[in-house]
Order: structure tokens, then C-alpha cells, then sequence
């Protein structure tokens, strides 16, 4: 019974893993990003009109991760360059996405899937759940054993760093914000790739869930993508009944965990010092 | 936007229109759209005046629109004595819902933001579960739960405006509504908690400096909007839909923070965004229904008009050096 939890445990984590590192890597730049929701439905969409037109899965995940771009680009702008509000911002292109995606329906035939890989004793998956520990290793020594990992972090630890190695904090920012607008688009796109067609509500809150996990980890990616392996649990074990608790309530477990640990009663979770703040 | 579906632009001005001014009986239910707005856009303008965001709206208007109904249901009193108890029963809830996080916040720092965000998605998991498995009529597509009495249904105003029909929607919650913004416009602006409110969101350290203890002040608004933004969802389970529905709200209290930026968080701004926006909301519903337009293009206008509205200081400013 409990073997069966590890295939949808995995199929529940992968998409927030890799919106949680494009968390990560927005965040530690410096810019709150409450957008990865809207960005996740932005690469799903784009993979099913990738995916239809050309009947390739890899054009979708192209597609998904263009679109994941352009939209993180808008808050990167607004952000970055015009100094909005960060946190409305990310809500707006939430709104915005939806609105899109539910204004330009796109086809709800069945799409191509990715290929999927077999692990000895846990099942086949697809490529990205395989990729996604490999990403999550190259974006830690990315982040702490790179000079460009040092800048990008810089840029979130202090307003002045950058500048005083004239360098632009800006610069970095936008890379930040870009590279999360990849990553969580690649969660979007394993997402349709997974039921192999589009619906509505297909994110379900799985980008604020993935934000929710790079605080309880700690703003890095090895205890990040864990913090989404135990939600990814956590939504999985639905599927088994345990004890007669209600599903709600094991659902609204990392909700709950992320409360209590935001408020420092287990360990301390410590935001990049810069976090949200603009330079004047 | 619409010419990329091919569509005339004229009828759809037509449409904005006729749905909107057309009648009496149109527009009271423009107004009667706008009343959830008023209240979650009050909200969420009355924290940011005190520099706290309060994005759980969304959580509050639920947890206070269940215990509405659930007072409405178990007890039977006469009008004058129900519909008061199960608004003020209803905000205490909703207050409850908003001051946690704040409580959160004042005590151990930890961010508003997540914390309403996470306490939303746990207020529509309790509420989901309590409809689903406790208190579901049977055989409903939509769970939800059985008709509250009809003593603490809000009266509807075409009782009282003769030129309304019996059939419209408009009720005593837009009322309360326009009390709700006077309250808060006195409250902010004449006030002493008010002034210590506004003090705490502008110069935090100039209001410690002051006397006034940031920390009360961040829980009394946080529970001041939930509070607030629980009467949106009173307004549905007492004067729409007599019952509580799973996922009744169609986003209020996201579209609060679009309406409170719109009206510069000001309380009669917020009153006059609500109305635009509720008179976007049924254009949207209608031509949906008339020249089947799909609502994701009232979406699409309200993400871009949030961005363009937190993005104009700072275009302007770079724009004039």
C-alpha cells in the first residue's frame, strides 16, 4: 500500500519542484515572485499548442518554456524596471493568465506526452521528473559555487552590493526573474504532459503551494525541493485513505506546516536580506 | 482582443450598454454585483493604509459566509434579532480568519502575505470539507448546504425603491455596504485609531517613537479587514443564495486588491472602482451569454490594468528625467 504512494508522490513533487526552484532563483535575486501560479499555466498552455500544432512533445515544452518567459518578463519589467509593487504584480499576471488561458481556450483533444525513462524497482517516468534532481544540483552550485551565482544572490542580500562593484543589480534581477519563468513553465509543462490534455484548473494553487516550499526550505534548492517532496506526499495520500482523515485536511497539511514554520516555531527559515526591496 | 476572435466591436459597446443603463432593473444589478467588491476592496485598502496586505480575503469571505449560514440554519429567531446576530457572528469569524495572520505577523514576524495566502487555502479546504461530508444536501451537483431560514434573509430593496422590479437582486447588503465605506472613511480620517493606522503604514518607527505599538495595530486592521471582507460572503449566503455553496465566490477577494488600487485606497475610490467593476463584471457575464465571449477577457482587462496602475509612478518618473 505505501509502494503505492511513491509514483504519485513523484508525479505530485515534479511540478512544484521546478516551479520552486524558479522560485528560488527569482527570490534570492531579490524580487518576491507570487507569479509562478500564472507562469505555470503559461508554460502549460504553451505546451498544448505546441504539442497540437506540431504533435511534438518537445516543441510544447519549447513552446511552454517561451511563454513562462515572455509572462516573467512582464513582472520582471514591472518590477525591476518601473519598481511595481512586487507582490500585486504577481498577483495581476495570476489573473492575467488565467484570463488568457480561459479567453483563448486552447484544443482539449489529447496531446503527446513526454518519453518516458524506466527506474529499476520505482517504474518508468517521464524525462523531466529525471531532470529535475539534475537541475536542482546545478542550481545549487549555480547559486553558491559560481561568481554569477554569488552576483545573482548578492542582488538579493543588498540593495548596494552590486553597485559598488559596479555592477548592475537590475541586470541580475532579470536574470533571476527569467530564469524562474523557465523553470516553473517546465512544471507547467509536465503538468499537461502528465494527463495529456488541458483543463481550466489544471495548476490548482500548485504555484503558491511551490512558493510556500521555497520558504519552508529555506530559500535553497536541496531543502526546497525536499520541502515539495513532502507536500507532493502529503497530496498524495488521498489516494490510500489513511486512518478515515479526511482528504481536506492531509491537503491543507503543508498550508498548515508552512504557517508554523514561517512563524519560527520549527527552525528558522531566514528570507534573502533584500528580499522586495527596491533601490531608490 | 476582440478582433481576434473575429468579433464586432460595436455590438460589444452595444452590449456594455444595454447591460449596464439600460433600466433601473439593469443597473440595480450592477450595484448588486459591485456590493461583494466594496466590502473585499475596503478590505484589502483599509491594510494597506496600515501598510499590511492582506490577500486572504479570498479565506475570510468563506469562513464568514459558512458561519452565516451555519447560524442561519440551526437557529430560528424573528428577523430583527437573526439577521444582526448572524452578521456579527459571521465577522467575528471572518475577523478571526484575518487575525491570525496578523497575530503571526506582530508576534513572530512571520510574512502576512503567505500566511493569508496559505489560511486561504485552508479556509476552502475546511469549508469544502464541511459541505461535502457534514453538512451536504443530497444530490446536489454543487455541494452546499440546506436554506438558511428565511427570516435571516436580507430584504431586497425593490420592497422599498417602487421602480425596481420585484425580480431584482439589490439588496440590503449593498446598504451596508455604503455604511461600511462611511465607517471606514471616518475611521481613517477622523479618528485616533485611524491616525495611529495611517502612522503605522507610512513611518512605522515615527509611531513607535510615538507611543503607539506597531504590533496591536497589525492585529486590529488584519481583523478589521477580515471582519470586512467576511461580509462580502454574508452578502452572498443571506441576500443571493440562501445557502453556503461550494465555491461560491468568483474571485472577490482577488478583485478587491484590483478595486482598492483602482480607488487609490481611498474608501469612496473604493466604492466608485467596486461599481466599475461590477458593472464589467455582469457586461462580462452578458456578453458572454449574448455574443459568447469568453470571461477570461474580464480577466485579462483587470491583470492589466493592476499592472499598468502599480506601474505608472514608475513610468512616469522615468520618463520625466
Amino acid at each position: 500500500m505505501i509502494l503505492d504512494l511513491i509514483p504519485s508522490t513523484i508525479r505530485m513533487t515534479t511540478p512544484i519542484g521546478y516551479a520552486a526552484i524558479g522560485g528560488i532563483y527569482s527570490e534570492r535575486s531579490g524580487i518576491i515572485n507570487l507569479a509562478l501560479e500564472g507562469i505555470m499555466l503559461m508554460g502549460a498552455y504553451g505546451y498544448v499548442i505546441g504539442a497540437h500544432a506540431s504533435g511534438s512533445a518537445w516543441i510544447g515544452v519549447s513552446v511552454g518554456i517561451g511563454l513562462g518567459i515572455l509572462i516573467s518578463l512582464l513582472h520582471a519589467v514591472a518590477t525591476i524596471t518601473f519598481h511595481a509593487e512586487q507582490i500585486v504584480t504577481g498577483i495581476a499576471i495570476n489573473l492575467l493568465a488565467l484570463g488568457i488561458t480561459e479567453y483563448l481556450i486552447p484544443t482539449t483533444e489529447r496531446v503527446p506526452g513526454l518519453p518516458d525513462i524506466g527506474i529499476p524497482f520505482i517504474g518508468s517516468y517521464s524525462i523531466l521528473v529525471l531532470l529535475l534532481p539534475i537541475l536542482m544540483i546545478v542550481s545549487h552550485v549555480y547559486l553558491y559555487y559560481t561568481p554569477w551565482g554569488l552576483r545573482l544572490r548578492a542582488a538579493g542580500e543588498s540593495t548596494e552590493a552590486l553597485k559598488t562593484l559596479s555592477l548592475s543589480r537590475a541586470k541580475w534581477q532579470y536574470v533571476g526573474v527569467l530564469l524562474s519563468g523557465i523553470f516553473a513553465g517546465i512544471g507547467g509543462c509536465f503538468l499537461v504532459s502528465d494527463v495529456h490534455h488541458f483543463t481550466k484548473g489544471i495548476i490548482g494553487g500548485r504555484g503558491y503551494e511551490a512558493l510556500a516550499a521555497v520558504i519552508f526550505g529555506n530559500w535553497r534548492p536541496f531543502y526546497g525541493v525536499a520541502a515539495c517532496l513532502l507536500f507532493g506526499f502529503a497530496s498524495s495520500l488521498d489516494i490510500v485513505d489513511v486512518l478515515n482523515i479526511p482528504d481536506q485536511l492531509i491537503k491543507s497539511l503543508p498550508h498548515i506546516l508552512t504557517i508554523v514554520v514561517l512563524a519560527g516555531l520549527v527552525g528558522r527559515s531566514r528570507p534573502p536580506n533584500a528580499l522586495g526591496k527596491m533601490n531608490s | 482582443m476582440l478582433i481576434l476572435r473575429g468579433q464586432n466591436a460595436f455590438e460589444f459597446y452595444r452590449t456594455i450598454y444595454i447591460s449596464g443603463f439600460s433600466s433601473f432593473d439593469e443597473f440595480g444589478n450592477v450595484l448588486f454585483n459591485a456590493t461583494p467588491l466594496i466590502f473585499t476592496g475596503l478590505a484589502v485598502a483599509i491594510g494597506y493604509k496600515a501598510g499590511l496586505f492582506n490577500i486572504g480575503c479570498e479565506g475570510q469571505l468563506y469562513v464568514a459566509a459558512f458561519t452565516a449560514a451555519l447560524v442561519g440554519i440551526h437557529l430560528n429567531l424573528p428577523s430583527f434579532l437573526l439577521i444582526p446576530f448572524c452578521i456579527s457572528v459571521a465577522m467575528v469569524a471572518g475577523a478571526i480568519w484575518g487575525g491570525i495572520p496578523g497575530l503571526l505577523k506582530a508576534k513572530f514576524g512571520a510574512h502576512e502575505v503567505i500566511n493569508t495566502i496559505m489560511m486561504n487555502f485552508i479556509a476552502l479546504a475546511l469549508t469544502n470539507f464541511l459541505v461535502t461530508s457534514i453538512y451536504k444536501e443530497a444530490d446536489q451537483m454543487i455541494p452546499h448546504t440546506s436554506q438558511i431560514h428565511d427570516t435571516a434573509w436580507f430584504p431586497r430593496l425593490s420592497g422599498v425603491i417602487w421602480f425596481l422590479p420585484e425580480s431584482n437582486y439589490l439588496n440590503i447588503s449593498f446598504l451596508i455596504a455604503c455604511i461600511c465605506v462611511l465607517f471606514s472613511y471616518i475611521l481613517l480620517q477622523h479618528t485616533r485609531w485611524g491616525y495611529e493606522l495611517r502612522l503605522v503604514g507610512n513611518a512605522p518607527e515615527v509611531a513607535e517613537y510615538g507611543g503607539i505599538n506597531p504590533r496591536v495595530v497589525t492585529v486590529w486592521v488584519m481583523a478589521l479587514s477580515g471582519a470586512i471582507a467576511g461580509l462580502a460572503g454574508v452578502a452572498d449566503v443571506m441576500g443571493y443564495r440562501y445557502r453556503f455553496a461550494d465555491s461560491f465566490s468568483s474571485g472577490w477577494g482577488f478583485t478587491g486588491i484590483a478595486v482598492a488600487l483602482l480607488g487609490r485606497n481611498h474608501p469612496f475610490g473604493v466604492f466608485a472602482a467596486a461599481i466599475l467593476f461590477g458593472l464589467l463584471n455582469k457586461v462580462a457575464l452578458d456578453i458572454e451569454l449574448f455574443m459568447n465571449v469568453p470571461r477570461g477577457l474580464f480577466l485579462v482587462g483587470q491583470g492589466i490594468l493592476i499592472i499598468w496602475l502599480v506601474c505608472q509612478e514608475g513610468i512616469t518618473e522615468r520618463f520625466k528625467t
